[in-house]
């Protein structure tokens, strides 16, 4: 399946894209699409590990299973405030 | 109740957004502003800039509400969040809550903006005075090499 996903701040910069599309299994897991993202995009390797993941603007796990409409977007920790 | 949750761009209205969570039924307002500091670790902030995921951070500062009316007999809550260029002592983000009593809304507000800077998904681009900008992310190494740190407050 196919799983776009949404990038902010350091991410976005680092990936130099507002949005990037990964090509899944279809029992993916969120711990696939970081271990993806990593292998896909080497100047994100340095903040995957500590990219916070949410689906559907709900933050998950990396046990939690993917869909082919989950709204998935990964970030770096937030500064708000 | 409806909270009143906002991400604007433009500055925030702290005196209407005070008034919007006056109750009769509340005895207490407390009133949070956050503010563009020019001092960090002694390096010298000229301006920062803010972003968001703006309907996750929506969402999130409705469920610290939300999470705040349970813990707390609180009468209304309102959140706001500048987004975009600040300058030095401009105002980032109100938060106003009203209860019956003082020591819960000091509480509640105290919740308020310590869960918001954990979970919404907001950030904050420094500005430094020797030109260079930088993401921050908590628990996360700066990206500016590591000479940078500390040269701008030798005077």
């Amino acid at each position: 399946m196919k799983v776009s996903v949404r990038l902010f701040a350091r991410a976005r910069d680092l990936a130099d894209c507002e949005q990037v599309t990964l090509e899944l299994p279809d029992d993916a897991t969120v711990g696939s699409l970081r271990s993806q993202l990593a292998d896909r995009f080497p100047s994100l390797a340095v903040v995957v590990p500590a990219l916070l993941v949410a689906v559907n603007s709900e933050y998950v796990t990396d046990g939690t299973s993917l869909t082919p409409d989950s709204e998935v977007a990964c970030f770096p920790p937030v500064s708000g405030g | 109740m409806t909270p009143l949750i906002e991400l604007t761009s433009d500055p925030i209205d702290y005196h209407a957004l005070t008034e919007q969570v006056r109750s009769n039924a509340a005895g207490a307002v407390v009133l949070f502003l956050g503010t563009v500091r020019e001092m960090t670790a002694g390096r010298r902030t000229v301006a920062l800039d803010y972003d968001a995921y703006p309907e996750m951070a929506i969402r999130q500062m409705q469920g610290l509400a939300e999470e705040t009316r349970q813990k707390w007999p609180i009468e209304k809550v309102g959140i706001v969040h500048r987004l975009g260029h600040l300058e030095l002592g401009d105002i980032i983000v109100a938060v106003a809550v009203s209860s019956p009593h003082r020591a819960e809304a000091f509480e509640a507000g105290r919740s308020l903006i310590d869960r918001l800077k954990e979970v919404v998904p907001i950030w904050k681009k420094e500005n430094w005075d020797d030109g260079r900008t930088e993401w921050v992310h908590p628990g996360v190494p700066s990206a500016l090499p590591p000479n940078a740190a500390g040269e701008t407050h030798s005077r």
